[in-house]
């Protein structure tokens, strides 16, 4: 199954940070890479949906869902800065 | 200027299924009224949610097929292995209840404000619903943008939207590529997108043209690194990707 | 409370089959979902190897060769995915892990499981043991295909899949347990699908 981008959880993530995140900034923990998060590799499956470093393919960040519980994981993301407007 | 950050907060609500127009036989626009709903930007899309009766859920993201002054529309392709697709083209009824939640995304929208860019929109198949968005949008607000959409398709009878991009002008060129079968005497282009097919739809580099990628995930990597390996600077392509099912 | 969706039933799950077989909380599917956390490796068989390690030492090796010169298990077994869908009745071809296990001399009461692009999993010794565990190439009576772990994968039915680790190349022997990838971002230590045993706190 293809992996698809940081759009794919655009939802997800305005949920868990309160504001939209397709285009805010982040910048790869293992090799620095910055790019918007609209651009990383989404793996959408449960057990749970992993962001990953196009160039690298370092986790960047972890989302699990349990119940009504979203525990979010984002020690991959050195930076993760919102968009300027 | 208006900034990318959404404020409200995003909440599921229940929308109800107004008028559905089959666009091919395979795809289905959907109205939406859904209460409250804060004005989208063309580009942007929402999430589905799905409970059968036994608690069973599934959610997918769709793109907003409408302008920001139009009922909400989303415009659904029927996949064969699907199991949210066929439902939605096939059983949903005018009056039937599902949840939505959105506006999402602040990437993938064109910043109409920036008219010096000339604009280039490739789509592969249903990749084309937010690009209708964006056009409509641009021709309701009288924008002049040198706009240029290529447009991937298996066959004629599978192009969304047809009368209507057949009849957009004012500053928007719209091709076809028609990757499977073509009608006898087409004049327009066949097979996939490739390097020679983009290079002459891209915009002079000299102009910073704008690019905007929506569809399946091979078709959208392969159409970027293209449009990268013919100079456009990867900030000036932006890519959503689509998924199967 | 989320409005039911008139008439949506998503895929055809089966929640009545046999139900001594089926774990509390899983339907039956006929198909085989492919999950995944990160791209298919797709390592050259030239340079596999299935090792045992402890610490920085690999005390044991095999190449693909070796490892296929060993003795081969069809195995048929059902196996359960924490997503809510159980499989009955696949069929498996590979190496057990007491084969692997008994040509090292170890102690060790814990194993993490690691893979090509970096997916662990941990495991108590006892439960990859006992005949209960494999290194599987063989699906169906099919090379194992990449995108549900091939070459070879762990396979260890009686815990719920993300156990089952894809694209798998060795066994680090631990004294002490260390959480694996999932179990690190909050599934369950062990993973009981019996007990449903899918997230930490359960």
């Amino acid at each position: 199954m293809d992996a698809l981008d940081g759009n794919a959880i655009g939802g997800l993530l305005h949920e868990v940070f309160g504001t939209e995140m397709t285009a805010a900034i982040g910048t790869c923990a293992n090799c620095g890479r910055v790019a918007p998060v609209a651009e990383t590799l989404v793996y959408l499956q449960a057990p749970g949906t992993v962001m990953r470093c196009r160039r690298c393919f370092a986790v960047l960040m972890v989302v699990v869902r349990h119940a009504d519980m979203k525990c979010i994981d984002l020690l991959g993301m050195a930076a993760l800065e919102p968009a300027t407007p | 200027m208006a900034g990318t950050a959404v404020r409200e907060r995003l909440t599921w609500r229940v929308a109800t299924v107004g008028a559905m127009i089959d666009e091919t036989a395979t795809v289905r626009t959907i109205e939406l009224d859904i209460p409250d709903w804060m004005s989208h930007r063309a580009g942007q899309h929402l999430d589905i949610r799905l409970t059968a009766e036994d608690g069973y859920v599934a959610e997918r993201s769709y793109s907003i097929a409408s302008t920001p002054d139009e009922p909400v529309a989303i415009t659904v392709e029927r996949l064969v292995d699907g199991e949210v697709s066929p439902y939605l083209t096939e059983d949903l009824r005018a009056g039937d209840e599902i949840e939505v939640r959105g506006p999402i995304g602040g990437y993938f929208v064109w910043p109409w404000q920036d008219p010096a860019s000339p604009l280039l929109l490739v789509a592969g198949g249903s990749g084309v619903v937010p690009f209708r968005s964006i056009l409509r949008h641009r021709s309701d607000i009288g924008n002049t943008t040198p706009t240029r959409l290529l447009y991937s398709a298996r066959s004629l009878p599978d192009v969304i939207y047809r009368a209507e991009l057949d009849a957009t002008s004012d500053g928007v060129q719209v091709s076809y590529t028609l990757t499977r079968q073509q009608p006898p005497g087409w004049t327009g282009h066949s097979g996939r997108v490739n390097d020679a097919l983009l290079h002459e739809v891209a915009w002079p580099l000299e102009q910073r043209p704008l690019a905007y990628i929506c569809g399946p995930t091979a078709f959208v990597e392969s159409v970027a690194a293209a449009l990268v390996g013919l100079g456009y600077p990867g900030d000036r392509v932006k890519t959503e990707r689509f998924g199967g099912a | 409370m989320s409005p039911i969706s008139r008439g949506f039933h998503g895929r055809h799950r089966d929640t009545t089959a046999d139900t001594d077989r089926v774990p509390p909380g899983q339907y039956v599917t006929t198909d085989f979902p492919v999950l995944s956390a990160g791209p298919t490796p797709h390592t050259p068989l030239d340079n596999w190897s299935f090792s045992i390690k402890q610490g920085r030492d690999t005390l044991k090796s095999w190449s693909w060769p070796e490892l296929q010169a060993l003795p081969v298990e069809d195995v048929t077994v059902d196996i359960s995915c924490v997503t809510h869908w159980t499989k009955l009745d696949t069929r498996w071809q590979g190496v057990s892990i007491d084969t692997l296990l008994s040509q090292v001399e170890q102690d060790a009461r814990y194993v993490l499981a690691f893979c090509d692009g970096g997916y662990t999993t941990n495991l108590p010794i006892a439960d990859v043991t006992s005949g209960q565990a494999w290194v599987a190439f063989g699906y169906d009576g099919q090379p194992l295909p990449a995108e549900h772990g091939g070459p070879a994968r762990l396979l260890v039915p009686h815990l719920y899949f993300w156990k089952s680790a894809k694209w798998v190349r060795g066994l680090e022997l631990l004294a002490a347990d260390e959480p694996g990838f999932w179990e690190r971002y909050g599934y369950h230590n062990y993973g009981d699908p019996w007990r449903e045993q899918r997230y930490a706190s359960d």
